[in-house]
């Protein structure tokens, strides 16, 4: 279909480019993450040190640890509110449906400075102190949307006859949701439920307005390292974060794919 | 609905609407409203209805800082739509095996933290930086070039990291193109270039607006890319919502530009959805 003349190699060469171009700069980033040179120019030599100046930097650890709160609070409750929603959405019909659809994913539009201050006003005028609280409510507020679409998606191909079987066998609405509509949700709820735990451990806008003293996050740790200068314990850490989220993006997309 | 599906449906619905009443409706009401007062003494702001806040912005500083917003974000947008339809159409013709395997490679950027994708630029573009060192050392410039700091760079910043949202809603426009029709226009007669104008850039369209909006939008407020890659050569309205709400403290200020920021977002998500949502409403998703 794409036939061989100039047109199509120049089409291949350009989009080949395009990759390099979308690679290149990540894979120099973890290169250099091993460079045994300070200034993270030349290529010196092989070394791990970095990597355990990491392990030794205690407010690294603790921005690291806040980020495993934040994340694991906040993922907790938008799969429960993001289940709850897909479920609604899909199978009742209500006044207002279109509106609390519209809101719901407000937040995968909105950019993300305004929610962020919108939610800092709120906490401030209302005289809510900052701190991990206040960004965790901010997070569940963005990483619903996330949870509510991986599981409507996995409700659109959902065969009802299995829940109607399971009530003509005798099982009442709460053993059949139990029993049949959760286990057969289950990949969906996963993969929704690691994409919000993806988003969370990255975001910054958001954090950034909604935190207070003593709750920094890694991305939030990140930044400040990096308006300081460039070293290669910056790209240490990164190197840390990619891999961390490209394992959590691959196990949401293989737990999405199971069954 | 029986009384049991009533109550059942409050159970999932009801925290959900309060979620949202308090944690985005509440919020967004309150900046609209912070727009309209005074910056307070004692407080963040003061209870005092004023248009002020938006007069300021027929000031030739904010319109600068206006237009040159509308400006970058346009060219992010076009660098964006020029590199990635090529390189969308040339993935949808990829045989399957490939064609996966490329797809993955686009989107696990896709997922990859934009801070981290964006140091990584700083990384080869400071003058202390790899390529002006690797430049240097090969003599191709004396002193090191002023790479970084620049709207340029900004510019670059927001393509690196902004490319997979525009690849992604092209690719899977072009994909679900029916090839039929491109060689039914062959067919009767048009060259590539007039069959490709004529069928496949019509047909792709909702790809095309798609992805330019989910690439203008960021553009204007992904403040920290343009602030790490640009300074102050690049203060767009997302910067200026930033200052606003940090240093400046002049919140009622700030939330004026975060009206003029969603309105403008607003405006162009429901120009889409006028003009080019499918109306199967499969959409594009």
């Amino acid at each position: 279909m794409m036939g061989r003349g100039w047109g199509a190699r120049l089409l291949g060469m350009h989009s080949y480019l395009t990759l390099a171009f979308l690679w290149l700069p990540i894979a120099v980033l973890v290169a250099f993450s091993f460079n045994t040179s300070r200034l993270n120019v030349v290529w010196q030599g092989f070394t791990l040190d970095w990597y355990r100046q990491l392990a030794q930097d205690v407010a690294l650890l603790r921005a690291a640890r806040n980020s495993l709160v934040v994340a694991i609070a906040s993922t907790t409750m938008s799969t429960l509110l993001g289940t709850m929603a897909a479920l609604a959405l899909t199978r009742y019909r209500f006044p207002g449906r279109s509106v609390l659809e519209a809101l719901l994913y407000v937040p995968l539009i909105l950019p993300e400075v305004v929610m962020g201050v919108s939610l800092l006003a709120t906490f401030s005028l209302l005289g809510f102190t900052l701190g991990l609280q206040t960004v965790i409510l901010a997070h569940v507020t963005f990483s619903t949307p996330f949870v509510a679409l991986v599981v409507w998606a996995r409700l659109q191909g959902f065969d009802r006859t299995l829940e109607w079987a399971a009530m003509d066998l005798g099982a009442d609405e709460w053993t059949t949701f139990r029993r049949v509509t959760l286990p057969l949700l289950l990949p969906g709820i996963v993969a929704g439920a690691l994409l919000a735990l993806t988003v969370s451990l990255d975001d910054f806008i958001v954090t950034f307005f909604t935190t207070g003293p003593g709750a920094t996050t890694l991305p939030l740790y990140v930044f400040s390292m990096v308006k300081f200068g460039v070293s290669p314990k910056i790209n240490a850490l990164s190197t840390v974060m990619l891999v961390i989220t490209l394992s959590l993006v691959l196990l949401a997309e293989r737990v999405r794919r199971s069954q | 609905m029986t009384r049991r599906d009533r109550l059942r449906l409050l159970a999932l619905v009801g925290p959900l609407a309060t979620w949202l009443l308090l944690f985005e409706v509440i919020p967004l009401l309150l900046v609209l409203a912070v727009s309209f007062m005074r910056r307070g003494t004692r407080g963040p702001v003061m209870m005092a209805f004023t248009l002020e806040n938006y007069r300021r912005f027929a000031d030739p500083l904010y319109l600068g800082i206006l237009g040159d917003s509308l400006r970058i974000a346009f060219l992010t947008t076009a660098i964006c739509l020029l590199v990635g339809y090529p390189f969308a159409y040339y993935l949808s013709h990829l045989p399957a095996p490939r064609r996966t395997r490329w797809l993955a490679l686009v989107i696990l950027p896709f997922w990859t933290n934009m801070l981290i994708r964006t140091y990584a630029w700083i990384m080869l573009l400071r003058s202390n930086g790899l390529i002006n060192n690797l430049m240097q050392s090969l003599g191709i410039i004396r002193q090191p070039l002023t790479l970084l700091y620049t709207q340029e760079a900004a510019l670059l910043g927001l393509v690196y990291s902004l490319l997979p949202f525009m690849i992604l809603p092209l690719y899977a426009s072009i994909e679900k193109l029916d090839r039929r029709l491109v060689q039914a226009a062959q067919d009767l007669g048009a060259g590539p270039v007039r069959a490709f104008l004529r069928v496949t850039l019509p047909l792709t369209m909702p790809g095309v607006i798609a992805g330019s909006i989910l690439v203008f939008i960021p553009s204007l407020a992904l403040f920290y890319i343009t602030d790490l890659m640009g300074g102050a050569r690049a203060v767009l309205i997302g910067n200026l919502v930033q200052r606003q709400f940090t240093q400046a403290r002049d919140w009622p200020f700030g939330a004026a530009a975060s009206v003029i920021l969603t309105v403008v977002s607003l405006l162009l998500i429901l120009l889409y959805v006028r003009y080019f949502a499918p109306r199967g409403g499969e959409g594009w998703v």
